[in-house]
């Protein structure tokens, strides 16, 4: 089974959980930007945690299944449809061998995940299939896609939605889904104005007041030259009498680790938040770190999108993430109701 | 041994152990064993250890610590009671890594300026660079770069008013009072005295990093003719 590149979109990338475990060795973790996006589209296609999606930013790409495939769509609205057809998100869907994947204008969101049972079987690096292009490693040759390119997809595993495949046959649509779908939250996902939470970083005594107010008083907007490795802030400056006394003049601190959600203050005084493709350490002073619950939300701002930070305690952070781990399962749960339909 | 560290967290899944606030060799040499020590203990929802010059982060998992404790507090607690395990047993001794280097000609295209701009010969600046034990403090930038202590004095050297585009990967260069190695090919500032037949990250090799923190680093003067043996050697 393959899926056929036409045309690979601004940056369509293997993702997966990230390589955690050689940070040590300057390696990042990578992985997928909205970890909740992929994980529920991974739930839906009944793959493994471990397994990997295409991580599709802005303008998608168009790709054609050479087999039948069960696959699902999530995250950002990027105007999915199949053979023309709007297709759906948030559904376990079944394609039918040579229809084509294409993607519209951005309607909500930067980045959506198109997962496939079976996954897309690329070398696991460094105990990941996640892209990091900088050091070429990981994803299909490091990099992210290319027309012509050739997506092998791992055999399946299941006979999952037996529904879906008898729906399929008995039909002359390109694809099937059912009538259920998981409520992922496009809307919220999709919105312009994110309120971000926050917890008080490293170097957040050693800000002055009025730098510390600003960060959690006014809005910011991202820039242009956002990434993966990080989404960088346009707004007030912090730097007036802050980060000089974190830094004996230099804004520079001694590198250290950093985080997903890291909030560096560099000279310019303009916060940038550091995400998946992240490098391992860091020298500028670290004014906050974001709750991880509420990465996500920032992984689909597009640029001029903007963003408002709240602070909450570290209990109220792990408080957050593990309610959310929950839900999670029980989305797992629900969809493993539906498998033998 | 290791003074007790202040913990400080890092947002909800990492937290820093910070054990001084300089610069030290011998400082980074102990975190660096300590984490290599915690490394090989596989402590339960720790993903990565990370020694830097003064500080330890364990990035972790807070859904790995069971219901109602703080994971934070729990995970201080487990790692502080590892501590105290550590003090006494002896340092491991640090291992020690020789880097043949090529220096000048087309692999240091910026070794003779370099040497001029200190009223030193290129001789001299080989003698001293290769003379010198280094240590390395950590990892990071990108994948199997080792920030290097212990550059002599007389060798600073600014950095480049432009980076150059493309510096290839093995290059071996001067950037102030630092020197390293770039183990890929990326876009770099420093100046280039020589490069090194040797891959500094193999991403399919165990580990993938010929160095890691707390290691000892020579660099062995080569000729070009060895250097072309040992990159067929390595490919």
């Amino acid at each position: 089974m393959s899926i056929s590149v036409l045309k690979p979109g601004l940056l369509t990338t293997v993702q997966d959980a990230g390589r955690h475990g050689y940070q040590h060795l300057g390696v990042p973790v990578s992985g997928a930007m909205d970890f909740f996006s992929h994980r529920i589209a991974n739930i839906l296609a009944d793959n493994k945690a471990d397994e990997a999606t295409l991580e599709i930013t802005l303008r998608g790409p168009r790709l054609r299944f050479e087999r039948d495939a069960l696959i699902a769509l999530c995250g950002a609205d990027l105007a999915p449809t199949i053979d023309g057809i709007i297709a759906p998100e948030g559904k376990a869907v079944r394609v039918r061998a040579g229809s084509v994947l294409d993607f519209g204008d951005s309607v909500a969101g930067c980045r959506a995940y198109l997962s496939i049972h079976g996954g897309f079987d690329v070398p696991v690096v460094m105990g990941s299939r996640s892209t990091y292009d900088t050091a070429r490693i990981g994803g299909l040759d490091g990099r992210a896609l290319r027309r012509g390119d050739v997506l092998a997809v791992g055999s399946a595993k299941s006979a999952a939605y037996p529904g879906l495949s008898r729906a399929l046959a008995a039909s002359k649509r390109s694809f099937v889904a059912p009538k259920w779908a998981v409520n992922q939250h496009t809307e919220k996902l999709g919105r312009s104005l994110q309120i971000v939470r926050i917890l008080a970083g490293r170097h957040w005594d050693a800000f002055a007041p009025a730098a510390r107010e600003a960060l959690i008083t006014h809005e910011f907007r991202v820039a242009p030259d956002s990434n993966r490795m990080g989404c960088r802030l346009e707004g007030p400056g912090l730097v007036e009498g802050g980060a000089d006394v974190v830094a004996g003049g230099a804004g520079e601190i001694l590198s250290e680790a950093v985080t997903f959600g890291t909030i560096q203050i560099p000279p310019s005084g303009k916060p940038i938040v550091l995400m998946a493709d992240r490098q391992t350490l860091g020298g500028y002073p670290k004014i906050a770190e974001a709750a991880s619950v509420d990465l996500h939300l920032l992984a689909q701002l597009r640029p001029g999108d903007r963003v408002r930070f709240e602070l909450v305690s570290l209990a109220q952070a792990q408080a957050l993430w593990l309610k959310r781990e929950q839900e999670i399962i029980t989305i797992r749960e629900a969809v493993e109701k539906h498998l033998t339909e | 041994m290791l003074p007790a560290p202040r913990f400080v967290p890092m947002g909800d899944q990492a937290l820093i152990a910070e054990f001084g606030d300089s610069v030290d060799a011998a400082l980074s040499a102990r975190i660096a064993a300590l984490a290599q020590r915690l490394r090989e203990s596989r402590p339960i929802g720790v993903r990565d250890i990370v020694p830097a010059y003064t500080t330890l982060a364990l990035h972790y998992d807070p859904a790995a610590f069971g219901a109602g404790a703080s994971p934070y507090e729990t995970l201080i607690a487990t790692f502080e009671s590892w501590l105290k395990t550590q003090t006494a047993a002896p340092l491991p001794p640090g291992r020690q890594i020789e880097i043949p280097v090529c220096y000048g000609g087309a692999f240091g295209e910026d070794l003779e300026a370099l040497a001029q701009s200190h009223n030193l010969s290129v001789e001299d600046v080989i003698a001293i660079h290769s003379g010198a034990t280094y240590y390395v403090h950590m990892l990071g930038f990108v994948p199997g770069f080792a920030y290097l202590g212990g550059l002599d004095a007389r060798l600073a050297t600014p950095r480049l008013a432009t980076p150059r585009p493309h510096v290839p990967a093995g290059s071996v260069g001067i950037g102030g009072a630092q020197t390293g190695v770039y183990p890929l090919d990326t876009p770099g500032g420093w100046q280039i005295i020589g490069r090194t037949p040797l891959q500094l990250f193999k991403p399919d090799a165990m580990p993938p990093s010929l160095l890691d923190a707390g290691d000892a680093v020579r660099f062995v003067p080569i000729g070009a003719q060895e250097f072309a043996a040992r990159s067929k050697a390595a490919a």
